[in-house]
């Protein structure tokens, strides 16, 4: 039987080496994709951010076991960074996990950022359509920690939700740079600490300064994800907001614009491909440069002629 | 098409308490460029071969201290043919008897390192056997 076939029928080892498959950008994957296509856009995506420690995976854990008492199939995908000296890394995310690991009804896989710098992996796209397309109803993304401007995640999920915990300090201007905007659901988590509650106020103050998004008022819930404290109202409002973005016809919306967002980036990065070969191709840009260096030419000329010759390509 | 990443899967069977012995080989297979995926201490084989499964590791890598190497090794190896996933390569380490190693070959894991080994000996017997 062929690798599409399994993956639709949920089998976990074809899940499993498709997506490796798309995470080395094999062209066997691209063909999968094309093929399963069809079969995605049933799940529903939720993200989840916060800083580096907040507890994304410990929620991440909690809300699965939450959703599984609720009938429902949930696929994980956990992005922790790459190196940027050694190309490697240490996903961690699955040690919150570790009693999920034989629910048949989950499939969790772990991936590294290999250089994207928007939060998510390069392939955690391709991972969501895989997932998605073996009938996952649920498919939860844990970004990497973020600072405050990796926010692919608002591009990739239905209900972002961005999760702060006391005693950071800074945090909320962290918040405030980038990832105020993208919340549909704010969480504090570690409400067993001190200040929990002035944070849960920050961010009422922060998001009475914006005005509501689409109609929907984002809400502010404490979570001690350790202890299972909060975790019903969390799926409970995560429910709610994707409902709201059913009936208001704004889910149409934002598909849109993640396809559109994705059809963008692909182009980009195929021509990337294409103008990294072009000028390896001919060792013209070093002959160039030596011109350039003599003030015979200019960067400005030399751009013009690759591109022209890249489009009559 | 991108450089394949050799993806690592670092468990620790068994009962004992701590997993500094694992963190430092996590460590120096991330610095040899691998994808490291840890799961933490205390895994049963099952655990260790479901995660194994859903993150298509190339490698699982066992650190043992309790001296339940003899059935926990095996059952992994095992347990990874029943469920379609026999290719990946299963390595231990840990305090394991001179004694006990060739028996732990026989049952398909494919290296055994003891205390003292240099991480760069599993480092470059994954670099040289994966395919
Ligand atoms: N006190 C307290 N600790 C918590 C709570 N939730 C999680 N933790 C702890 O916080 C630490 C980090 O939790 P993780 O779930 O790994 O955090 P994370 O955001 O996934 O971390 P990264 O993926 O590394 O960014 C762990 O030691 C958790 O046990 C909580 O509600 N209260
Ligand atoms: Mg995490």
């Amino acid at each position: 039987m062929d690798l599409v076939q399994q993956v639709r029928e949920g089998n976990r080892v074809a899940i499993a080496r498709l997506i490796t498959q798309a995470e080395n950008e094999a062209p066997e994957a691209i063909a999968a994709l094309r093929e399963l296509y069809p079969d995605t856009g049933r799940a529903r995506l939720i993200g989840i951010t916060g800083p580096p420690g907040s507890g994304k995976s410990t929620l991440t854990d909690k809300l699965v076991k939450e959703l599984r008492k609720r009938g429902k199939s949930v696929g994980v995908v956990a992005i922790d960074p790459t190196s940027p000296f050694t190309g490697g890394a240490i996903l961690g995310d699955r040690i919150r996990m570790s009693d999920l690991a034989l629910d048949k009804g989950v499939f969790i896989r772990s991936m590294g950022t290999r250089g994207s710098l928007g939060g998510l992996s390069k392939a955690t796209h391709d991972a969501i359509k895989i997932l998605d397309a073996s009938g996952y109803e649920y498919i939860i993304i844990e970004t990497v920690g973020v600072g405050q401007s990796e926010v692919d995640i608002v591009k990739t999920a239905d209900t972002t939700v961005v999760v702060s915990v006391p005693g950071l300090g800074d945090d909320i201007q962290a918040i405030k740079a980038g990832i105020m905007e993208i919340g549909d659901l704010f969480v504090v988590n570690k409400a067993d600490r001190d200040g929990a509650e002035r944070v849960v106020n920050e961010i009422r103050y922060m998001l009475d300064l914006n005005p509501d998004k689409e109609g929907w008022h984002p809400p502010i819930l404490k979570t001690i994800a350790a202890q299972n404290q909060g975790i019903i109202e969390l799926v409970d409002n995560i429910n709610e907001h994707l409902d709201y973005l059913q009936e208001s016809g704004e889910i149409v919306n934002r598909r849109k614009e993640r396809i559109s967002s994705e059809i963008n980036d692909l182009i980009l990065k195929r021509f990337s491909q294409k103008v990294t070969e072009q000028l390896a191709r001919e060792d013209y840009l070093e002959h160039q440069l030596d011109k350039i260096l003599k003030k015979e030419e200019n960067p400005f000329n030399v751009v013009d002629q690759v591109v022209e010759k890249l489009l009559n390509n | 098409m991108a450089e394949k990443k050799i993806r690592v899967l670092v468990a620790k069977p068994g009962l004992d308490g701590h997993d500094r012995g694992a963190k430092v080989v996590a460590r120096s297979f991330r610095d040899a460029g691998f994808e490291v995926i840890y799961t933490g201490l205390r895994q049963t084989p099952e655990q260790i071969v479901a995660a194994a499964v859903q993150e298509d590791v190339d490698v699982v890598a066992m650190s043992l201290l309790s001296g339940a190497h003899g059935t926990l090794m095996p059952k992994v190896v095992n347990l990874l043919k029943e469920q379609g996933a026999g290719d990946k390569l299963v390595i231990g380490g840990g305090v394991i008897p001179d004694d006990d190693i060739p028996a732990l070959l026989e049952a398909g894991i494919a290296a055994v390192y003891t205390p003292g080994t240099p991480t760069s000996e599993p480092i470059e017997f994954i670099k040289a056997n994966v395919k």
